[in-house]
């Protein structure tokens, strides 16, 4: 997997100068807490679904190899052909050996986060294949040359003043405008026909791989993914390992879960279920199907202390929750996996080494867990990945031994009481007046974006110890 | 309960508290500790204060240095388990206590850690739901507007959100003005606000923009980190909001400048 996280602080600081982006993602931050809040509200027994689907979740990874096993097993009977792929580079070899047996040219492509991963788009591309996603967010992004911004939602950066240009751009409009948002929504609709109706191949991803049936289960909020999936003639299925599930039953909890959290809605606009190739006697369906099973690190995440960020059903809810995210997008992670749930998963599917600032983008505020329908300790596990970002020394020299250092004395209370009093006492002198500092040479990130309040007098361990003394000598 | 049963019972016993103090009210804001003691008194506690206190560690284990803050741990645990009751006026301190120590803690340290977390309260909780501190307002404060911060480790770990606005009502006659948004950090976040402090000031900026809208006088919480924060967020951009901990306006002790206000 690709990724750029390590300018993160860059890229943070160029979109938080962005201010009209930034004024959508202020909005964006109030409205996606108020959709999930209603549509949980609607569902009465969320917290029971969460508690089921943490059970089904944890139990499915227990037993990975026997419910992969038996997914092929029923995935082969139903007609499909099932592929393991160990990394980014033998899922891509996998998809573009399919599509050349196929004498494939033209490929459509619905939402799928496993192959955004893997890079899928351009690897085909380069191999003289002409590659279409047709989900509308990753449509716009990709006619954009943009990465995506939201695990659900690809192209929330955009306003439709800034599609509308893009279309005007890339699409033959003549004299149309396309004044209404529904009009874009139209056009997109329009050209993406002609490319369904043209593709050879479909590939769309999976958010759920069913064991007892060797179902895939898809969810999608335009449709598009089902036309990728029905119209060509070869449809392949991208998934990770850690997608399965072991009953169908289980499906319509995650999708009910994944619906409320990610978008506000009971269910999403299209549920699908993909069993196999066209059966005799069905109108249409693909004539052949495919699943590419990807692990790319997943085995080893499953063997570590970070096995529960498996357990994620991609809903987005962290994204929309988490403050950090909210200010300044998507983007600024550098990876295709964005806010809690890609500071987490980025540097373990890549190194730490480049991506160890993104456990560092958060303030321990605990929304994301409170809101992720997997329940998932996103900031135990960030806080986990600082540890090892610790113990590997790849923290800024000055953090790592300046902590260190405060722990030490803080285990010293005799050194630590008197070198505090000592130092508070002259700071709250030089700052009686003011109140406050706007700069002190061992507080720069602070006073770098406001003042350092200066101490109210001594320490109060200080003045107690003096007051204590006094009483007793009186 | 009439008098005379009142005269017959055995004088009632006072809770016995130590009063863990925090780093940052210990450098930065004695007033929140006596204020702390005097609450507590008021309550009906008799209070005592470990001269051995320093930091609970969190500013290490938020770093995810769970190696140097072990013996930290380790110390508070060992100074503090032999009372009747901690109590400790910020919910993020009392959430290291309480949630993150039997984290990194194994074996008879971490049954010592749950035995401890298990009578460790953050100051408002324990005043309202365990001491139940008697309602008596203070009518110079009641004429105050004041908006109150919930800090997120208090509100989300420690169930903190009631009992503040009850004591404000029972103790200082007021009614939180609350603020929009009201469960959004704040953007301090301990060392993140220094790590990546232009992504802190921007949320330090929306919550600010929150508080001067409710039109209040003054800004409380409970946790001086968050309140320091915004406090100096607010001076840097010149923003006119008083900032105080709960506990000062709880014991009515508005002698002392806002924090960050010169003297």
């Amino acid at each position: 997997m690709e990724q750029q996280s390590d300018t993160f602080l860059n890229n943070a600081s160029a979109a938080l100068k962005n201010i009209e982006h930034a004024e959508r993602r202020d909005r964006l931050a109030i409205l996606g807490p108020q959709l999930r809040t209603a549509a949980i509200d609607r569902l009465e027994s969320f917290g029971n679904l969460r508690l089921h689907m943490k059970k089904v979740r944890q139990h499915a990874l227990d037993n990975l190899d026997y419910y992969l096993t038996q997914f092929e097993k029923e995935a082969v009977h139903n007609g499909n052909q099932v592929h393991f792929a160990r990394d980014d580079d033998e899922l891509n070899s996998i998809v573009l050996d399919i599509c050349q047996q196929h004498d494939a040219r033209r490929i459509t492509k619905g939402k799928s986060m496993v192959t955004a991963e893997t890079g899928l788009n351009s690897f085909l591309q380069s191999a003289g294949l002409n590659v279409v996603e047709t989900d509308l967010g990753e449509y716009i992004i990709q006619q954009a040359g943009e990465t995506s911004s939201h695990i659900v939602a690809p192209a929330l950066h955009k306003s439709a003043d800034e599609v509308r240009e893009l279309f005007q751009q890339k699409h033959d409009l003549g004299p149309r405008e396309l004044p209404a948002t529904s009009d874009l929504v139209a056009e997109a609709r329009h050209v993406l026909r002609q490319h369904f109706l043209q593709a050879e191949v479909g590939i769309i991803g999976s958010n759920a791989l069913i064991s007892e049936n060797g179902y895939s289960m898809l969810a999608t909020s335009d449709g598009n993914g089902d036309l990728s999936a029905n119209l060509p003639k070869v449809l392949i299925i991208c998934a990770t390992i850690d997608q399965i599930i072991p009953r169908a039953e289980d499906a319509s909890a995650i999708a009910q879960l994944l619906a409320c959290s990610g978008t506000g809605q009971s269910q999403a606009c299209y549920t699908s279920f993909y069993s196999g190739p066209r059966r005799e006697g069905d109108l249409d369906g693909p004539l052949e199907t495919h699943f590419v099973l990807l692990d790319n690190e997943r085995s080893n995440i499953m063997a570590s202390d970070y096995r529960e960020i498996l357990e994620c059903i991609n809903c987005g809810a962290c994204l929309n929750h988490c403050p950090v995210y909210a200010n300044i997008g998507g983007h600024a992670y550098g990876s295709v996996y964005t806010g809690p749930i890609g500071s987490v998963l980025t540097p373990l599917l890549t190194s730490l080494e480049q991506s160890h600032l993104l456990p560092n983008a958060c303030t321990s505020c605990g929304r994301c867990a409170e809101v992720c329908p997997a329940d998932i300790p996103l900031p135990d596990l960030l806080r986990d990945l600082r540890h090892e970002e610790i113990i590997h020394k790849l923290a800024v020299p000055r953090w790592r031994y300046g902590l260190k250092l405060h722990a030490w004395l803080a285990r010293h209370p005799a050194i630590y009481q008197t070198l505090s009093a000592t130092g508070i006492s002259i700071l709250h002198r030089l700052g009686r007046k003011k109140g406050r500092f706007s700069t002190l040479p061992f507080a720069s990130g602070w006073t770098s974006q406001r003042d350092f309040p200066a101490p109210q007098t001594n320490t109060f361990m200080h003045l107690y110890k003096s007051r204590m003394k006094h009483n007793n000598e009186r | 309960m009439n008098e005379q049963h009142e005269d017959q019972s055995p004088p009632p016993q006072r809770m016995q508290v130590s009063l863990f103090v925090t780093c940052l009210a210990d450098l930065f804001r004695p007033s929140v500790a006596f204020a702390s003691i005097k609450l507590l008194e008021q309550a009906g506690c008799a209070v005592t204060v470990p001269l051995q206190q320093t930091c609970c560690g969190q500013p290490a284990y938020s770093s995810g240095d769970y190696e140097a803050t072990v013996p930290v741990a380790q110390q508070v645990i060992g100074m503090l388990e032999t009372a009747d009751y901690v109590v400790v006026p910020s919910g993020s301190c009392a959430d290291m206590i309480c949630h993150h120590y039997p984290k990194i803690l194994q074996g008879e340290w971490r049954e010592r850690a749950l035995k401890l977390a298990a009578k460790t309260f953050d100051l408002t909780v324990f005043l309202k739901d365990i001491a139940r501190i008697e309602p008596r307002v203070n009518s110079q404060l009641s004429t105050l507007s004041v908006t109150y911060h919930d800090s997120c480790a208090g509100l989300r770990e420690m169930n903190i959100k009631d009992q503040p606005r009850q004591l404000l009502r029972e103790l200082c006659g007021v009614e939180v003005n609350e603020l929009q948004q009201s469960e959004v950090c704040c953007g301090f976040g301990g060392t993140f606000c220094a790590k990546m402090p232009e992504i802190s000031a921007k949320m330090v900026d929306d919550k600010l923009d929150h508080v001067l809208a409710t039109g209040a006088d003054v800004l409380v919480g409970g946790d001086l980190g968050c309140l320091l924060n915004i406090a100096g967020r607010a001076q840097r951009q010149g923003r006119e909001i008083e900032v105080r901990h709960i506990a000062e306006l709880l014991i009515g002790d508005m002698d002392e400048p806002p924090i960050g206000r010169g003297s």
